[in-house]
């Protein structure tokens, strides 16, 4: 088999630490690397040797059932052998620190960690002290780069390009790491980005990103192609940042009558769990402008894309 | 080393065979390994359509997830999505490739194919035979043999695919 | 053993001097010429040439970490890593383990200072009773064991009725006030500077209000009391405003610069580098500016290092759950020196030699930082254009929790001189 000599990007890192690194070539290149491994979920057996052999642990410091077994089950797919480690049950409550439960690992030949953690900067720490791959899963509220690659893949499926187009996203934005690599990633891609929400979760520092900040979602949504609600996290929210879920709602839901405010085909988005009646009105999730199940299809498939690149690289 | 004429020749050598191996032409799959092993299933369809009006399925198998290097390669190979008419039980697949060398890419794409299911037979056209082979495949269909050193790399042009007159030719690795 | 410091560049500016001279020592004090006439006595001879020949200089914002937290620093260690800065005292903070909220620790650190310390340690003492911020600790009896200043570093009294009895109570005993500007609800958990960067980067921001606050309840105070406040490591624009006003009505407030703060600016965290985590944070270019302002127009007369040692398996954590600070003590002089002097032009050497000997002496109310004779002979030679390269690792301190690693500078303490003995040269 030969190639056709075309100028070929060539993925380089071990690691997927966050959107803010990437440019805009590789996010392409993560995105048209999806688009074949989506097709692998069509096929009657859904398995592709590309990992085989390859043990992918799921260092999940901070719970999540649905991220950890979307990994777990791209991991599988590609053929890896999986192992789940969550906080409690590892020897970080014994006061073993990240490092070093870390480096055990890699001691024990974890060729890939997928890390969630509830401190920014945690998989950037290991991946500068350990030779396997680290794909950051969630830090903090810093980033969750497949999170955002699975919704600029949703987008460009369905709209054809990201440039050009007008993304509102709403809500807490200030501890999101969901808001931020979404951010960055669509202004890599060329779109227009809005931050809606309560200014004490929108401030206008925001602006100096290279986004709109707009308090008025009403005024925001006629616009918009794309709108990507996000979750109002009980766990971290401080009742000094708003007073409650029925103000909330009033000022900033997606309610049913909001929502004839959207154009026809705009897209509503949601990375999940959805409080329903809440971000948005119960209805909108099912109906026919929301993708959010799209998205968590295309999560398998950005993340059997994501596994595949960072670890096929040699070490 | 061979030019547009001697390649259309190849070509239609391989399509004969396939006809006259394969009675049951409408069970047949052409299978195309990209980038040049589907244009040159194209080619191959269309031949023999011209011989027995018949069009014969093809698909695309993208072997880059299959093959068995995966993590000792320097960069990885770009990736198309698959696409195999189905279903495959009672077909013959015959996975189509530009140059076999090693038998590699043909092992891969054997995998690659079980994934989709479990066809009846499974064949393997190449235009150009290279030698060299380093696992136990044979070529059901060749093309045109083409003795090489294994220092050296064969080049192919397809028309519609480089955009230059077909031609193959072969080159010495710089050391 | 008696000295003689030849031909150096003596700066004493306590006497208004600045002039090439000789400098005797005899029997542990500065002597005048005439003491020395005695043809008996060994004089040993240091060769001053091109040597700045000053007081020795003071930090008055030192952890040294004992007693508690040896495995971070030692008073022993902590006296050579001083005297390797060029620096003959320092001020120690309370926040050990006990806290130094009790004459009986206060005792300890002195005793175990006398007995391993190259430099002379001047304890503080707590404000409140475990630093907890909720009742007064016994601040009379801080002073007869020999506290030089109360402060509750690390951190602060939120109460501000509490607070302000402690001033009034400090005023009787006639203890200065050191206070770290912090105020708890503003601050939260933040860990950097609010503002782009942590904006970015989505960790939660320690705001400039969170300082300025508690800046302007000390104003409030020091002028309710009519007693002095210490502002210590300010690092806000906003900060050395409120203190510039005050100062101007005659407010008895003061504030310190640690060089950190004017050396890096928010953007050294962006890698999440737990040695550019520090508290205050690293705050952006306004702020550095005004700083360089407050001190070249004097609002800001100190300068300090809040010199903070962690052990590398402390600081090679998550950021999130990293200790805040850096070790100072050896690198303080050659970043000033660098950013004021060489580099922004802020102030000239002799002025900075202000900041260490005469300011804080007079703050503390301390007979030192002065060259005048029949005091103590603690003298620091400095080579202003010695070029070095700072190694952590080969440093004095127990620690090298530092972002300065491998940094270039130009000047250097080059001998160090406590009660007549070096204590450490070059």
């Amino acid at each position: 088999m030969t190639e056709p000599g075309k100028s070929e990007m060539r993925w380089q890192r071990k690691d997927l630490l966050g959107i803010r690194e990437l440019s805009a070539e590789e996010i392409v290149f993560i995105l048209d690397t999806a688009e074949a491994f989506k097709e692998v979920g069509t096929r009657e057996i859904k398995k592709v040797p590309a990992l085989r052999g390859k043990t992918l642990v799921n260092f999940f410091v901070e719970p999540s059932t649905r991220t950890r077994t979307s990994f777990e089950i791209a991991a599988i797919r590609l053929s890896a052998d999986v192992i789940n480690i969550s906080a409690g049950s590892s020897s970080l409550t014994k006061g073993e620190t990240l490092k070093d439960t870390a480096k055990i690992l890699e001691a024990n030949h974890a060729d890939l960690i997928v890390l969630r953690h509830s401190s920014a900067g945690a998989p950037q720490f290991l991946a500068e002290r350990l030779t396997s791959s680290i794909i950051n899963a969630g830090d903090g509220a810093h980033e969750h780069p497949t999170q955002a690659l699975l919704d600029l893949y949703t987008i460009r499926q369905r709209k054809g390009a990201v440039a050009g187009l007008h993304v509102v996203i709403i809500g807490d934005i200030l501890f999101s790491r969901v808001a931020r690599s979404n951010i960055f990633a669509l202004l890599k891609l060329g779109a227009r980005v809005t931050l809606v929400g309560p200014s004490t979760l929108v401030p206008r520092e925001f602006e100096k990103l290279g986004v709109a900040v707009s308090y008025d979602i009403d005024e925001v949504l006629p616009s918009a192609d794309v709108v990507n609600l996000l979750r109002i996290q009980h766990e971290r929210q401080r009742k000094e940042y708003f007073p409650g879920i029925g103000e909330y709602i009033r000022l900033f839901g997606l309610t049913k009558e909001r929502a004839k405010l959207l154009k026809p085909d705009c897209l509503i988005m949601h990375p999940g769990p959805i409080n329903r009646g809440v971000e948005l009105d119960s209805d909108l999730a099912d109906g026919a402008q929301s993708v959010i199940l799209e998205q968590v299809t295309n999560g398998l498939a950005v993340r059997m894309a994501v596994l595949y690149l960072c670890g096929g690289i040699s070490a | 080393m061979l030019e547009a004429e001697a390649i259309g020749r190849a070509l239609r050598r391989i399509a004969h065979e396939i006809v006259e191996r394969n009675p049951e032409l409408g069970s047949v799959i052409l299978a195309g390994i990209p980038s040049r092993g589907v244009e040159i299933a194209r080619r191959l369809a269309g031949i023999i359509e011209s011989l027995r009006q018949i069009r014969v399925p093809t698909g695309v198998i993208d072997v880059s997830m299959h093959r068995d290097d995966v993590g000792t390669r320097a960069e990885l190979p770009r990736m198309q999505a698959s696409h195999l008419p189905l279903p495959l039980e009672n077909k013959t697949v015959i996975i189509i490739d530009d140059v076999f060398f090693t038998g590699r890419t043909a092992r891969a794409a054997m995998d690659a194919i079980s994934s989709f299911g479990r066809p009846a037979r499974i064949q393997l056209a190449a235009l150009i035979d290279r030698g060299h082979r380093e696992l136990p495949i044979r070529v059901d269909y060749v093309g045109k043999n083409l003795p090489t050193a294994p220092g050296e790399r064969v080049r192919l042009r397809l028309e519609n695919v480089d955009g230059e007159p077909d031609a193959v030719w072969v080159v010495k690795e710089k050391t | 053993m008696n000295t003689l410091i030849r031909n150096g560049r003596i700066i004493d500016p306590a006497n208004q001097r600045d002039e090439i001279g000789d400098l005797f020592i005899v029997d542990g004090r500065i002597a005048d010429q005439s003491a020395i006439r005695n043809p008996q006595s060994e004089i040993a001879e240091i060769d001053g040439d091109n040597l700045i020949v000053c007081p020795g200089l003071i930090d008055l914002h030192v952890h040294l970490r004992e007693p508690g937290f040896g495995w971070k620093e030692t008073i022993e260690s902590g006296a050579r890593a001083a005297a390797a800065g060029g620096f003959t005292t320092v001020v120690c903070m309370p926040n050990t383990s006990p806290a130094a909220d009790s004459p009986s620790t206060i005792a300890w650190i002195k005793d175990r200072a006398a007995e391993v310390a190259c430099v002379n340690v001047l304890p503080t003492g707590a404000i409140s009773k475990g630093l907890m911020g909720e009742e007064l600790a016994p601040i009379g009896s801080l002073a007869q064991a020999g506290v030089v200043a109360i402060t509750d570093d690390g951190h602060c009294v939120q109460n501000n009725e509490l607070m302000r009895r402690a001033v009034e109570y400090a005023r009787m005993v006639g203890l200065p006030l050191f206070d770290h500007c912090q105020d708890y609800n503003l601050v939260g958990s933040g860990v950097v500077h609010e503002g782009y960067w942590s904006t970015l980067l989505g960790l939660p921001g320690w705001p400039s209000a969170g300082e300025e606050a508690i800046v302007m309840r000390n104003v409030l105070l020091a002028e309710l009391c009519d007693h002095h406040i210490h502002c210590q490591h300010i690092s806000s624009a906003g900060s050395v405003r409120i203190l510039r006003e005050a100062q101007a009505r005659g407010v008895k407030i003061s504030g310190e610069v640690c060089p950190h703060h004017i050396a890096l600016t928010d953007d050294a965290i962006q890698n999440f580098d737990t040695n550019a985590k520090m508290n205050p944070p690293l705050r952006a270019k306004e702020d550095v500016a005004a700083l360089l302002e407050g001190i070249a127009d004097g609002t800001i007369a100190i300068l300090a290092s809040d010199h903070a040692p962690h052990a590398k398996f402390e600081k090679e954590v998550e950021f999130d759950a990293a200790p805040f600070g850096i070790v100072g003590l050896e690198t303080e002089l050659g970043l000033f020196l660098d950013l004021l002097v060489h580099k922004n032009k802020t102030i000239d050497l002799p002025r900075l030699i202000e900041m260490f000997t005469t300011n804080p002496a007079r703050l503390l109310q301390i007979e030192a930082g002065t060259l005048s004779p029949g005091r103590a002979a603690d003298v620091t030679l400095i080579d202003p254009e010695l070029e070095w390269t700072f190694d952590a690792k080969a440093s004095q301190s127990l620690s090298c929790n530092t972002p300065f690693n491998g940094r270039k500078f130009k000047g250097r303490a080059v001998r160090t001189i406590v009660g007549g003995q070096t204590v450490w040269k070059l």
